[in-house]
């Protein structure tokens, strides 16, 4: 077990260190996020009655979709350098690989929402409870748990930006419409709603047992 | 690291113990969307047979040249034996532990540096790559055996730079040192001498002999056929997927393998 969680450290420091020098994943999914919620708030018009209705499907548009291009990102560069094969010529547990780069994932995306959220309460007139932050974290959970086992998939092809979307799409669907339902209920609450947030868990914990068995044979041969 | 030496075969006691054992090995690569590709009645090209019915041994304290024109599956056999594809048939085993069910152990016995290497983190230091692969093979005191390694190599100097800003030649040292970081049995080299120049053949051939001094095995992947006459106790020659000569080096003459070479690549 602790050399399980070395591994983990050591895979997640490494990659946290070439993202600090590159910049790329962060900056592309930052600048991404930042034009969706201008865009938006620029096309609707939004007025109170009807901003519970719109700011949270425009807000997970833009975390899903940034998403989707950091979680492309991280594992395509182990691809193009056959970096991946030295990684997999060790002999490391494939979870712990797997168990890394979630969290790396996680931590990207992390970054890029926690500094998007504000500017999403400023332009949309919202506000930010701290149950916001939780809905995030499990959503972003969610996405990046299917995300990084189909961009395992993805990257080894060539067509992997427009495969890498159309795999995790449907797959997270479920998880899209909770974590939207949920960041309405949690600005205009209304009664007999399903408990979103015990479904987002439940999808969780899934989609990271399903991810955590069957990385091993999707990043093998 | 004597104590991961401590598990090698010991040659001395047992001369013919075998390193590496390759029985039977076949690969074909299958077409993708096979299925989809019929249904749909698309054109596609028929699977490639990259190894066929592949068979020889590797005696413990070996150097093993492995030879054959482009395509002959020089590397998809290396490859094999790294663990890194699964033979279509038969089997391959590293030290008696099967490449594919206990690939683990086998991982831990192997060292692979290839030609021309670009798998490393561009952005990250030599020293940094060296690390992080330390830690990936667990090896005890790892910043000493990376600044062992780093001097061995000849890059003390480079050793704080990032790789992307390195010669092709050093990134190639750098590959070397990482082959060797936990001292693994057996290292697999495939065209170890491709773009070197003369300092970096010297080095690569002490250091070949550092390894068998030790007791380690090699097996190395070639075009030169000089050079593997040199260098290498025992020769296989792959020709289309098929061991086409297997012969020791001892009492063989350049002339009469560059004839059964010339054949194989005609």
């Amino acid at each position: 077990m602790r050399i399980f969680l070395l591994h983990v450290m050591a895979i997640l420091w490494k990659d946290i260190r070439y993202e600090l020098r590159s910049r790329q994943t962060w900056l592309g999914m930052g600048m991404f996020v930042l034009l969706v919620l201008v865009i938006f708030n620029f096309t609707f018009d939004l007025r109170v009655d009807n901003v519970s209705a719109v700011a949270p499907g425009v807000l997970w548009i833009a975390f899903i979709f940034a998403s989707l291009l950091g979680l492309g990102r991280t594992l395509a560069a182990e691809r193009e350098q056959h970096s991946m094969d030295r990684l997999l010529l060790c002999p490391v547990d494939r979870k712990a690989i797997y168990l890394a780069k979630l969290l790396g994932n996680l931590l990207f995306i992390g970054v890029v929402e926690i500094v998007a959220l504000p500017i999403y309460a400023l332009l949309f007139n919202v506000p930010l409870p701290a149950a916001l932050l939780l809905i995030v974290l499990l959503g972003t959970l969610g996405i990046a748990t299917i995300g990084t086992l189909f961009s395992v998939m993805a990257a080894a092809t060539h067509a992997r930006e427009l495969l890498l979307p159309i795999l995790v799409f449907p797959l997270i669907v479920p998880v899209v419409i909770s974590v939207v339902r949920a960041t309405q209920q949690l600005m205009a609450p209304t009664v007999n709603e399903p408990p979103w947030i015990g479904l987002l868990i439940a999808f969780d914990v899934i989609f990271l047992s399903i991810s955590m068995l069957t990385f091993q044979y999707v990043v093998e041969e | 690291m004597r104590d991961a030496q401590a598990n090698w075969i010991n040659p001395a006691s047992d001369i013919e113990a075998i390193a590496v054992a390759v029985d039977r090995v076949s690969k074909t690569y299958p077409v993708p969307f096979l299925r989809l590709k019929k249904f749909f009645r698309r054109k596609f090209k028929p699977p490639v047979e990259a190894l066929r019915v592949v068979s020889f041994n590797i005696r413990a304290g070996e150097i093993f040249g492995l030879i054959g024109p482009n395509g002959a599956g020089k590397t998809t056999l290396t490859k094999i034996i790294a663990t890194l594809i699964q033979p279509t048939q038969g089997s391959a085993t590293v030290n008696g532990h099967d490449t594919v069910r206990d690939d683990e152990r086998v991982r831990r016995n192997v060292g692979l540096a290839g030609a021309e290497e670009r798998s490393f983190y561009w952005r990250l230091t030599a020293e940094e790559n060296l690390l992080f692969f330390a830690r990936m093979y667990t090896v005890p005191h790892a910043h000493e055996r990376v600044h062992e390694l780093v001097r061995r190599v000849g890059l003390e100097r480079r050793v704080h730079e990032r790789v992307g800003a390195l010669s092709r030649g050093q990134v190639q040292r750098v590959a070397w040192a990482r082959a060797m970081l936990h001292a693994p049995h057996l290292l697999l080299l495939d065209e170890p001498d491709t773009g070197l120049d003369r300092e970096g053949s010297e080095l690569i051939d002490a250091l070949l002999a550092e390894h068998i001094a030790v007791g380690g095995s090699i097996l190395f992947t070639t075009h030169l056929l000089e050079r593997v006459l040199q260098q290498s106790d025992r020769i296989v020659m792959l020709g289309s997927g098929r061991v086409v000569y297997n012969e020791e080096t001892a009492g063989l003459d350049y002339d009469t393998l560059q004839r059964t070479y010339r054949e194989v690549t005609s």
